[in-house]
């Protein structure tokens, strides 16, 4: 096998005193060898991205490498000075982070930015350094790179970012190519198009790549070799192959167990039941004006004709992109947007209509749980006070809505003792919990899951997707599960609908959906759905 | 809250700020046991120079009163003057904020017109107009520095508003069933408070700043020993007689500096996230 180009060994990373753990990174050792891509696979904190950070000399103030060597080239880069450091980094190290759009400057157009990168190193001229840039732009795939390299960060989307900030890693032929979750933040279909990329152009140059990641399945895509961390320790490392296939650590199996399944069976679809929520030609419209002078109008046609239907004590997905209109229409079902024209009939009343005292009584009936467990709970009121609010506005005395809260509390698997404290002594999963007491308080039929689940830890997604599914079949509940993950939506929903661009492309049974797609762009979804692949192998192996 | 105070104190000048606003606080209790005699009285005579007589340690101004019980005094009203104006102030400010950042559309842009009518006018000039009609007594005076310096308030907590208003849980909120008074009230009013607290601090500064200034322009309440009105009266003997305009001037300036050491202190404070002192 290949020689190791970086060697890291006992590296412990000390986090400020008062941290939950002592050490960020606890007695890590690891070797990235030569041409191949290790993945460092792990949940929020386990100090993944932080023992990436350290090679760079990024870490955050008050956050010290406390023992151990980071070898590179005969250098242990801990001990390197900041000049050194420098030196070393973009042009030996390359470094690829998560959100493209905050890695690019705003106000600067592309083929500067990349130009930048070699004058940093003071290598070039300037007509060089352009015509490198608009090459660099054709290596990573940019269609019509000469205007593309004229063109500023807010001009592209956000897969083009990505490669921008791909090719500005890749400017001068590092040796190793840092990767800190490239993908999280991408659609679908371009997270599989950019790891195509990373590992084409790794293929190419034969350098070596080092991909932090928290997903499972894109560590199945990419990996050649895979290291898990848990709480600042390394549990397990072995091939891609090896780990996936035949874990040895609990952690590992427990993390891989929790990967939603896409396997679907024809029996879950439902006898048709009576109707609930009637969706009927929703329109929704976005026009913004942008300039003083000559107003230039941008349209953006977030729901466009969309109808559907949700049955009683079902549940329904709406999947789709970026971009889709998704989210714009469980706003609209509800009435936090105002939809343009078309009806939203809940149990015989149409709700799209109603006004004033009318609507506060209907919207009883229906609820929301929102995507981000930290801005959806209200960070000065008490849990109680949160759970119990909406019984109390709807008028139930206090005291008998905060002992229905503490109920609700048991029920969605809290103590009943967290009434008392306050949003931010709970972790996301938690909160998240909160958020379902809080929408099941007021006895609603429909719940409307806006990516409930987008923001947690995959251990945690599995634990509220269960709760979900246990509380939607006690309390005989409907679900419009909102989604971007298929994955999820697969294990969740009985029936699904695909949104792209605003319109309702298909809507199925899941098990149809998953194994006879009648769309194109339903077929791609699934098609660019990280390790997919091997699952189906797995699949066909078993039976 | 013991987080606040560890962050609070480790910003020195802030500390010492509060430490110096606490004094002038205690004088300003205390005064009318430390100086039975009224400020105006005449007591020695004029143009007594500091540091001579060890009763009027600063010296008497030209009609021989004693200027130090008149800064003893003039802290009393400079304080007064600068906490209820400032409270005024943000009774009319923060409503305005509120509706306006809330309902947004229509109401936001006839509430922002209003105060922009208000900002438009240059505020000192304004404050001269209305205290020169209402005549000048320590209401008149309060309640035209509250007119003046309410504006800002509008603004900053609209502002708030409008970004606190697309947070999920107010809109969980709307879901269920709550009204628009306790939404505005339980929902998004605790969360605007840091930045008002702050701002209020230096708001109170100001107020003592203009207080000062109209009295200085011989718009005071006749009856009140305030700062500024010694300064104004000094203004004329600048040259013979010194003390009588840098003692109360001092005063101002470090009072006026405290409570701007203070802000700066309660924001560091309350926007950890935001503190300028990262080291």
């Amino acid at each position: 096998m290949s020689q190791p180009v970086l060697s890291v060994e006992q590296l412990y990373i000390t986090l400020p005193p008062g941290a939950d753990r002592p050490y960020a990174v606890d007695n890590v050792s690891f070797d990235l060898l030569a041409g191949e891509i290790l993945c460092i696979v792990g949940e929020s904190g386990s100090g993944k991205s932080m023992s990436a950070h350290a090679m760079m000399g990024l870490l955050p103030e008050g956050v010290e490498p406390s023992g151990g060597t980071i070898r590179y080239a005969g250098l242990d880069l801990l001990k390197l000075t900041d000049p050194q450091l420098r030196k070393l980094r973009g042009q030996r190290i390359g470094m690829i982070f998560q959100e493209p759009m905050a890695a690019l400057n705003p106000l600067m157009r592309v083929e500067d930015q990349i130009a930048e990168v070699f004058e940093a190193h003071g290598l070039l001229t300037a007509s060089e350094r352009r015509a490198r840039a608009v090459k660099l732009l054709e290596e990573v795939g940019i269609p019509d790179p000469p205007k593309a390299a004229k063109a500023f960060p807010f001009q592209m989307s956000g897969g083009q970012r990505q490669r921008v900030v791909i090719a500005m890693a890749l400017a001068l032929q590092p040796e190793i190519l840092i990767a800190d979750e490239p993908t999280t933040a991408l659609d679908v279909t371009t997270q599989a198009q950019i790891l195509k990329l990373i590992r084409d152009i790794q293929k190419k140059r034969g350098m070596a790549v080092m991909f932090i990641t928290h997903d499972f399945g894109v560590v199945a895509e990419i990996a050649d070799r895979v290291a898990v961390m848990q709480s600042g320790r390394i549990v397990e490392a072995g091939t891609a192959q090896a780990i996936l296939t035949a874990p040895q650590h609990d952690y590992t199996r427990k993390l891989l167990a929790a990967i939603p399944s896409l396997a679907t069976s024809a029996a879950r679809a439902t006898a048709t039941t009576a109707p609930l929520l009637q969706v009927d030609g929703l329109f929704k419209t976005f026009r913004t004006s942008q300039g003083m002078i000559r107003k230039t109008e941008r349209v953006v046609h977030a729901i466009d004709d969309v109808s559907l239907t949700l049955h009683e004590g079902e549940t329904l997905g709406v999947v789709g992109e970026s971009g889709s209109g998704k989210s714009t229409l469980g706003r609209c079902l509800v009435r936090l947007i105002e939809p343009d024209a078309g009806t939203v009939r809940l149990a015989g009343t149409d709700m799209s209509h109603l006004k004033g005292e009318a609507l506060r009584a209907a919207r009883k009936t229906i609820q929301m749980i929102f995507q981000d467990p930290y801005a959806s709970l209200n960070p000065r009121a008490s849990v109680g006070r949160i759970i119990s609010e909406g019984p109390i506005a709807h008028g139930v005395p206090k005291r008998e809505a905060l002992a229905k809260a503490a109920e609700l509390l048991t029920l969605v698997g809290l103590d009943a003792s967290a009434i008392r404290r306050y949003p931010h002594e709970f972790s996301g999963g938690q909160r998240q919990r909160i958020g379902i007491a809080r929408a099941l308080a007021l006895e609603p039929r429909v719940i409307i899951a806006d990516e409930a689940v987008s923001a947690l830890d995959v251990s945690i997604q599995a634990q509220v997707l269960d709760l979900l599914a246990d509380l939607k079949r006690r309390l005989n509940l409907s679900l419009v599960f909102i989604t971007h993950d298929l994955r999820v939506a697969a294990t969740i929903c009985d029936r699904i609908a695909v949104m792209q661009k605003g319109k309702l492309v298909e809507i199925g049974d899941t098990h149809e959906i998953f194994t006879r797609p009648k769309m194109a762009y339903t077929r791609l979804l699934l098609d660019a759905i990280p390790g997919r692949e091997m699952e189906q192998a797995a699949v066909v192996k078993a039976s | 809250m013991r987080d606040f105070w560890n962050r609070f104190s480790q910003h020195k000048g802030a500390v010492l700020g509060l430490v110096f606003l606490t004094i002038v606080v205690t004088i300003a209790f205390v005064t009318p046991a430390l100086f039975p005699v009224s400020p105006w009285k005449m007591v020695q005579r004029p143009f007594l120079p500091p540091f001579t007589i060890d009763r009027f340690p600063l010296g008497t101004d030209a009609l021989g009163r004693d200027v130090l019980a008149g800064l003893a005094y003039g802290a009393q009203v400079s304080l007064l003057i600068g906490l209820i104006s400032t409270a005024a102030a943000l009774l009319i400010g923060i409503p305005i904020g509120l509706v306006a950042g809330y309902f947004g559309g229509r109401t936001d842009d006839v509430m922002m017109r209003f105060t922009e009518f208000f900002q438009t006018v240059p505020s000192f000039a304004l404050a001269i107009v209305l205290v020169a009609i209402f005549q000048p007594s320590i209401k008149s005076i309060i309640a035209a520095i509250g007119i003046v310096s309410w504006p800002p308030v509008a603004r900053l907590v609209r502002g708030e508003v409008l970004s606190l208003r697309s947070r999920e849980y107010v809109e969980a909120a709307i879901l269920s069933g709550q009204t628009h008074f306790t939404i505005i009230t339980r929902q998004i009013l605790p969360n605007t408070l840091s930045p008002i607290i702050v701002l209020a601090s230096l708001m109170v500064a100001t107020a003592i700043l203009l207080e000062s200034s109209l009295s200085f322009m011989g718009l005071g309440d006749p009856n009140l020993m305030s700062w500024g009105y010694m300064i104004g009266a000094a203004r004329t003997v600048i040259r013979q007689a010194w003390w009588l305009s840098f003692f109360p001037g001092i005063a101002i300036l470090l009072t006026v500096l405290a409570l701007n050491l203070i802000g700066e202190g309660l924001n560091d404070a309350l926007n950890p996230r935001l503190s300028r002192r990262v080291k």
